[in-house]
C-alpha cells in the first residue's frame, strides 16, 4: 500500500521543528519501531484517530460497541515508524466481558511504548475512571481530550493543564475529526515513548493495610513470574481475588502471557486490520 | 519478600498469601477501592472543566425525549424503517431497469461477435451466457438498491440513532429473556448478518451472546432486500392501484422485516426458556450526544466500505453460480436438462411449501450468498424455459406468472422464506468462528430454515384451504 504524506494544520508549537510530517502508512506494518495502543471508553472516536493517523478507513459509527477487535495500521512520525493498535472501547478494565478482555490483556502484556486513552471532552467524568484504571496498568499514558470542538460548542471549558497536573501524565486537546491538536499529540507520544517527558501517574494509595498487602505480594508475583509487566497490579487484581488472573497464575500461563501476547501480535495484526472493515 | 529468594514462590503459594492478606483488609475492601476511583475521577473532572451553560445538551434531551418516548419511540422507528424502504423501492427500479438492459445489450453484441467470428457455441454460451449474465443480474438487482440503501442507514448510524433503537427496544429483549445490546447487533445484522454476529461481542453474558448469534440471521441482510424489494414491487405491489404501489411495495417490506423482529424476539423467547435458560443481565446503555453526521465519509463508507463490499463479494459467487446454472441447463440426460431434472425432482417438496422446485434449487446454489438467489432462479427459469430473450425487470411478471404458475402465495412464501431459512456460509462459518462449536454452527443455520419449513408449509396449507389458489 502506498503511504502518503499528510500535512497537519499548524499550530502555535514553536518547540516542533517546522518540517516534521505525519506520514500515514495504511497496513504497511513490516518494520515498526514502536507500539502505540488506543483506549478508551466507547464512542469517544478511537477509530476517527486511529483513521486520522494511519489513514485507512476503519468504519466509524456514532454508537458504543463499534469496535469489538482490535485493529492496527501504521504511521510515521519524525523519521519513527509507529505501530497503531485501536482497541475495543470499554468503561472499565475490571469486568470480564471479551472486549474489556482485549483491551486488558493487550495494554498489560502487549506492553505498547504508549497507550493513548482518548477521553470525551463533553463527558470527562465518566471518562477519566478508564483513564485512572490504565494508569494503574502502565504509566506510559497521553491522555487525549477528545471532541474539544463538540465541547466548545456547548460551552465547555476544559482546562487541560489542570487535567494533565492532577493526573501525573500529558493531556492533549484534540478534535480528531478535523485534525485539531493532533500534531501536538503526536509529539507527546514521542517524547512519552522515547523518555524525554516522565509520567508519575496518579494511583490509589488506599488505606495502609492495603499498601502492606500489595507490598507484601507484588514481590513475590515478580519472583514467580520474572519480567511480568506490572506486579503490582496483578497484585491488586489477586486481593481482589480475579479469577482470571488466579487461574493465569496457577495454570503457569502468566509467565508465558509476556512472550506470547507479542508472537501473536505479529499474525493477528494484518488480519484483523482487513477483517475490521465491516 | 519470599521466604527463599533462590527458590521462587509457586502460584499456590501466592494464591495462600493473597487470601490471607484480603482477610487483612475487611469486606469492604472492593467497593472501597472502586469508591476512591470514582471519587478521585469527579474531584479531577470538576477541576478541569468549567460549564456556562449547555445548550446542546438540553436540545439533545428534548429530541431524546420524543424519539425513546414509550408512546412515539416504536411508531417513529416503524415510519423512519418504512421511509427509508420507500425511497429504495422508488428510486431503485428506473436505475435497475437501465442497468440490466444496459448490460444485456452488451450480452447480445459480445455473443453476436464470438458468432461472427466462428467461435464455438458452448464458449459463447458458457462466457457469456453463463458467467458474465450472472454477473450482469447481480449488479441491476443489487446495486440500486444498496447504493440507496446504505447512505440512508450509515446516515443514521452517524447520526447516533442506533443506541436509541436499542433503547427503545430493550423492553421486549428484556421480556424474551435476552440481553438489550442484541437490538445493536440486530441492527448491525440489517447490513450483513455476519457482520452482525461479529458485532455481539459486545455482549458479556456467553448464554445472552449465544442467543444474539443464533436469532441474528431473522433480520434481512442487504444480500436479501433486493429479493425482498424485488417481490414487493413486481407482485405486491401489483394488487394495488398504481397511486398506492410503491408504498404498498415497501410496506410489504417493512411487514417482513417487522415479522423478522417478532422472530427474534419469539425464538430468543424460546431459546431462553429451553437450551439457553437465564435471566436477562443489566447493563447500561449509553445515549451518545448527537452528532452531525459528516458527508463525505457517509457516502464513502457507505458506497466504498458496504456497496461495492458486499457488491464484490456477490460478483465473486455470481460468476461461477453463472457457469453452474448454465452448465446444469445445458447438459442433458434425455431431452431435459440437468437442472429441470433436479427442479423436477425437488419440485413436489417445493409445492408443498408453496414454492417450486426452481426456487428450492435457487437457495441451494446460492449458498455461498443470498444475493444471487434471483438471478440465479431468473437463470434457470430463462434457460429451461422456452423464452430465449432476456426480458426487462417489468417482463419479470409476465415471466413469472405466466410462463411459471406463480401465484400471489408463490410471492408471499418466497418472502417468507427469503427471511426464514439457513444464513449464508460466510455467515456459517462465522458463527462457527465465534462460537468455536460445530453445534451451535449447525443450530445457527437449522434453526431458521426450519422455522423457514413450517411457516411456509402453513401459509400455503392455509391459501389451499380457503382456496385462495
Amino acid at each position: 500500500m502506498s503511504s502518503k504524506k499528510l500535512s497537519l494544520p499548524t499550530e502555535h508549537c514553536e518547540t516542533c521543528p517546522a518540517f516534521t510530517q505525519l506520514e500515514q502508512m495504511g497496513l504497511s506494518l513490516d518494520n515498526f519501531d514502536r507500539v502505540v495502543a488506543l483506549a478508551g471508553n466507547p464512542n469517544t472516536g478511537k477509530s476517527t484517530l486511529f483513521n486520522t493517523l494511519t489513514g485507512l478507513k476503519q468504519h466509524t459509527g456514532n454508537w458504543p460497541g463499534k469496535t469489538v477487535t482490535r485493529a492496527e495500521g501504521g504511521f510515521e512520525f519524525n523519521k519513527v515508524r509507529y505501530k497503531l493498535v485501536d482497541l475495543p472501547g470499554t468503561y472499565s478494565l475490571l469486568s470480564a466481558s471479551q472486549d474489556e478482555e482485549v483491551a486488558r490483556d493487550f495494554i498489560l502484556f502487549g506492553q505498547p511504548d504508549c497507550t493513548v486513552v482518548v477521553t470525551d471532552a463533553t463527558a470527562l467524568e465518566r471518562n477519566l475512571n478508564l483513564v485512572m484504571q490504565v494508569m494503574e496498568i502502565t504509566q506510559n499514558v497521553v491522555v487525549a481530550v477528545n471532541l474539544m470542538d463538540e465541547a466548545r460548542r456547548r460551552g465547555l471549558d476544559v482546562d487541560t493543564r489542570s487535567l494533565a497536573r492532577d493526573l501525573g501524565v500529558p493531556a492533549i486537546p484534540i478534535a480528531a475529526r478535523s485534525g485539531e491538536g493532533i500534531h501536538t499529540l503526536l509529539s507527546t507520544i514521542e517524547q512519552v515513548v522515547n523518555g524525554e517527558i516522565e509520567t508519575q501517574p496518579m494511583r490509589i494509595q488506599g488505606t495502609p493495610e492495603f499498601q502492606r498487602a500489595v507490598a507484601e505480594l507484588a514481590p513475590m508475583i515478580e519472583a514467580a513470574a520474572p519480567g511480568v509487566p506490572n506486579a503490582r497490579w496483578l497484585a491488586i487484581r489477586l486481593l481482589d481475588g480475579d479469577a482470571k488472573v488466579q487461574q493465569a497464575l496457577l495454570s503457569g500461563e502468566l509467565a508465558n502471557l509476556v512472550t506470547r501476547q507479542s508472537r501473536a501480535d505479529v499474525q493477528f495484526s494484518k488480519k484483523m486490520a482487513i477483517e475490521g472493515r465491516q | 519478600m519470599p521466604p527463599n529468594p533462590t527458590n521462587p514462590p509457586d502460584a499456590t503459594e501466592i494464591l495462600a498469601k493473597a487470601d490471607q492478606l484480603r482477610g487483612t483488609l475487611g469486606t469492604g475492601f472492593r467497593d472501597e477501592i472502586v469508591k476512591s476511583l470514582y471519587n478521585e475521577a469527579e474531584t479531577i473532572a470538576r477541576r478541569a472543566v468549567h460549564a456556562e451553560g449547555d445548550h446542546k445538551y438540553d436540545f439533545d434531551q428534548r429530541i431524546d425525549r420524543i424519539v425513546t418516548s414509550p408512546i412515539f419511540g416504536l411508531p417513529i422507528m416503524l415510519l423512519m424503517l418504512a421511509v427509508i424502504i420507500w425511497i429504495t423501492v422508488i428510486g431503485a427500479n428506473a436505475p435497475s431497469n437501465l442497468i440490466a438492459s444496459g448490460l444485456f445489450w452488451v450480452e447480445a453484441q459480445a455473443a453476436n461477435l464470438f458468432e461472427s467470428w466462428g467461435i464455438p457455441w458452448w464458449i459463447t454460451g458458457f462466457l457469456w451466457h453463463g458467467v458474465y449474465r450472472g454477473l450482469a443480474w447481480v449488479i441491476a438487482v443489487m446495486l440500486p438498491p444498496m447504493a440507496i440503501f446504505f447512505p440512508m442507514f450509515t446516515f443514521l448510524e452517524d447520526l447516533g440513532y442506533l443506541p436509541r433503537v436499542a433503547f427503545n427496544l430493550d423492553f421486549l429483549f428484556k421480556k424474551s429473556g435476552a440481553h438489550g445490546k442484541q437490538a445493536l447487533t440486530m441492527a448491525m445484522g440489517f447490513g450483513c448478518n455476519a457482520a452482525g454476529v461479529v458485532a455481539t461481542r459486545v455482549i458479556d453474558s456467553p448464554r445472552e451472546r449465544l442467543i444474539a448469534i443464533l436469532t441474528n440471521n431473522f433480520v434481512p441482510c442487504n444480500g436479501r432486500f433486493p429479493t425482498l424489494i424485488m417481490l414487493g414491487t413486481v407482485f405486491v405491489a401489483a394488487a394495488f392501484p398504481p397511486a398506492f404501489a410503491s408504498i404498498a411495495a415497501a410496506g410489504s417490506v417493512v411487514g417482513v422485516v417487522v415479522i423478522g423482529v417478532i422472530f427474534t424476539l419469539v425464538v430468543s423467547w424460546a431459546l431462553s426458556k429451553t437450551i439457553l435458560k437465564g435471566e436477562a443481565s443489566a447493563f447500561t446503555l449509553e445515549l451518545p450526544p448527537y452528532r452531525r453526521p459528516n458527508f463525505i465519509r457517509i457516502l464513502y463508507t457507505s458506497l466504498i466500505d458496504r456497496t461495492l463490499f458486499v457488491l464484490f463479494r456477490a460478483v465473486q459467487t455470481a460468476a461461477p453460480a453463472g457457469a453452474v446454472i448454465w452448465i446444469l441447463a445445458n447438459i442433458n440426460l434425455g431431452n431435459v436438462s440437468l437442472a429441470q431434472h433436479i427442479a423436477d425432482f425437488l419440485n413436489p417438496f417445493g409445492l408443498l411449501l408453496g414454492l417450486d422446485g426452481v426456487i428450492l434449487l435457487a437457495y441451494i446454489i446460492a449458498i455461498p450468498a443470498n444475493e444471487i438467489v434471483v438471478p440465479t432462479m431468473l437463470m434457470v427459469y430463462l434457460g429451461t424455459g422456452m423464452m430465449t430473450d432476456l426480458p426487462g425487470l417489468n417482463d419479470l411478471k409476465t415471466l413469472l406468472v405466466d410462463m411459471h404458475g406463480w401465484t400471489m402465495l408463490t410471492a408471499i412464501n418466497l418472502m417468507l422464506f427469503a427471511l426464514l431459512h439457513n444464513p449464508c456460509a460466510t455467515t456459517i462459518i462465522t458463527i462457527y468462528k465465534e462460537t468455536n462449536s460445530k453445534k451451535w454452527a449447525a443450530l445457527g443455520a437449522l434453526l431458521p430454515l426450519g422455522i423457514g419449513f413450517v411457516v411456509t408449509f402453513t401459509t400455503a396449507s392455509i391459501a389451499r384451504l380457503f382456496g385462495w389458489v
